[in-house]
């Protein structure tokens, strides 16, 4: 019963940054991600750091679902503070033991990149946790849109997203069933020697395949006797809305950015 | 091999905001040679059911007891595959888990699991193929050439060639052909009588599930609705409508017999043919009393 797992971690709310425009959320998070690395002292990250949490406040996320999206990645965070703790070699030695010598400089530049590490990861999860997967699918087909005058296929590539989307839980179910047939017919997956695990994958894939392409086959049958050609004149269920709700966002974000250049300069 | 559910009760995804209770407070128990019929709809709970019946699933609460192997919470048996080579299993659309080159190797994939040895196998194969009534030229033929119904009647031989004392069955005729279904039917119970099996046959037609049971099980939202004979569970029109099942057509007709002739003729799971004799003995008995 994985099928109740949430593909991207969507977390369904009404909140106001779930009904912001896709476009407006990728957008101001693209144009984030430049800004964390103009922030040089503390006031700039204290900035950037009460956007974040204004939006994800404003999310109404729980905050085990953004402790879980980040659970990955906090290794790297520590591994990159560590890293920058032993090696740079700026300001007065703080400490001394043995071989290992830490620096002042060292402290702040760890924290700092380490903090942005943080900003990042943050601020991309909350992407996917407040906006589902078609309407980021939406987004990037419009976003890219200038891109068709030098042929480049938008639509199509937005097409394949949203099907390649649509179909993991269609997955996900299928190898559950397939698995569960296989081992009423004997198969081990779970225990065994490694060879023998390896190989009782076989029939698992197999069959997996075969009815991946079978439904691939019948979707574009469906899909032609349906009239689909392609891109052109078609018109959109969920047209994509700018509203008042997006131009304030883009307010906060530009007050955000002037923030940041005046705290920047304040040295 | 008798099967024994006492109190048994599952819940997909423990103690996880997606917690869903599945079946709650199962109790029944058919002795070893029952032909079991299963009723009920999507979402009562059969699927949950029948995993539990070979060790795919442990019941959260409760027990189940299977011939002499004993599943609850904490217990298990020490060797899974042991129930599962006395447990076959037809899943709906069997024919998806077809993976081999050749069909052979396809229906002697299960037995070769099990640890039977080679010259078994291949007569476990040739007898397998011949009771779900493929050709034996079909053999070296690879599963994915074939039409739907052959391969359905392949992934149902790869499960007979376990030699399974026990034989799960659910929806095993979904999608075929008028004729294809009562073949098939008839091949399932054919078996059943001949090697002495105990079946436990899931569906939602009831008009096969009086033909061939002995003993229904209804279920609905994971509970026990109703259980005992089918001659005595499907007369219950108005219990079975609560639940959206029908009554068999014999038995509908029954009452619409009855309503236009204000005479009964009960119900006792009898053929058209039979029907028709008695109908012929009631309209002369009629003619009499005039």
């Amino acid at each position: 019963m994985n099928n109740l797992m949430i593909i991207g971690q969507y977390v369904p709310s009404n909140s106001i940054i779930h009904r912001l425009d896709p476009r407006t959320k990728m957008v101001i998070i693209f144009l984030f991600i430049f800004s964390v690395f103009l922030a040089n002292n503390l006031w700039s990250y204290v900035t950037l750091v009460a956007f974040a949490f204004l939006s994800i406040g404003l999310s109404r996320v729980p905050t085990r679902f953004i402790v879980k999206g980040l659970t990955p990645v906090w290794f790297l965070i520590v591994f990159t503070f560590i890293l920058h703790l032993i090696v740079t070699k700026e300001g007065t030695v703080l400490f001394e033991w043995k071989f290992i010598e830490i620096y002042s400089g060292a402290l702040v530049q760890g924290v700092k990149i380490s903090m942005r590490f943080f900003l990042l990861i943050l601020v991309t999860s909350l992407l996917t946790l407040t906006t589902t997967p078609i309407e980021i699918t939406d987004a990037i087909e419009y976003l890219l849109a200038p891109l068709k005058k030098v042929r480049f296929p938008v639509h199509e590539l937005a097409l394949m997203m949203s099907i390649s989307l649509r179909f993991i839980p269609t997955l996900m179910q299928e190898t559950d069933k397939i698995s569960k047939a296989q081992a009423a017919r004997g198969v081990d997956f779970k225990t065994g020697k490694l060879t023998d695990r390896v190989k009782a994958i076989v029939p698992l894939l197999v069959p997996l395949f075969v009815s991946a392409f079978k439904r691939a086959e019948e979707l574009a049958m469906a899909m032609e006797a349906r009239g689909y050609r392609g891109d052109e004149g078609r018109s959109k269920l969920r047209a994509l809305q700018v509203s008042m709700r997006d131009y304030v966002a883009y307010t906060i974000f530009i007050i955000m950015v002037v923030l940041l250049f005046v705290t920047r300069s304040y040295t | 091999m008798d099967i024994t559910f006492t109190d048994v009760g599952y819940i997909y995804q423990m103690n996880s905001p997606f917690e869903h209770t599945a079946l709650q407070a199962l109790s029944f128990h058919v002795p070893a040679g029952t032909f079991l019929g299963v009723v009920g709809h999507t979402g009562s709970g059969k699927s949950t059911m029948i995993q539990l019946l070979n060790g795919l699933l442990r019941p959260t609460s409760g027990e189940v007891q299977i011939g002499d192997f004993h599943l609850s919470k904490t217990e298990k048996p020490e060797d899974f595959r042991a129930l599962r080579s006395q447990v076959g299993v037809v899943f709906q659309y069997p024919e998806h888990q077809l993976f081999a080159e050749t069909v052979a190797k396809d229906i002697a994939f299960g037995p070769e699991n099990f640890g039977v040895d080679k010259v078994e196998i291949e007569r476990r194969v040739e007898r397998a193929t011949a009771a779900v009534g493929l050709s034996p030229e079909l053999l070296e033929r690879s599963p994915f050439e074939l039409s739907g119904g052959q391969m359905r009647r392949v992934a149902i031989a790869g499960v007979l060639a376990t030699k399974p004392k026990l034989l799960v069955l659910d929806e095993p005729t979904a999608g075929l052909d008028p004729r294809g279904q009562q073949e098939m039917m008839d091949m399932f119970y054919q078996l059943h009588q001949e090697e002495g099996l105990t079946t436990v046959f899931v569906t939602h037609n009831m008009d096969d599930a009086v033909k061939y049971a002995d003993h229904l099980l209804i279920l609905n939202d994971g509970q026990k609705y109703m259980e005992g004979k089918p001659e005595e569970v499907l007369i219950e029109k108005d219990k079975l409508a609560q639940v959206q099942l029908d009554v068999p057509e014999m038995v509908d007709f029954l009452d619409a017999f009855e309503q236009t002739f204000k005479t009964s003729i009960p119900f006792h799971k009898q053929s058209a043919h039979e029907l028709a004799k008695e109908i012929k003995a009631v309209v002369k008995g009629v003619g009499q009393d005039e």
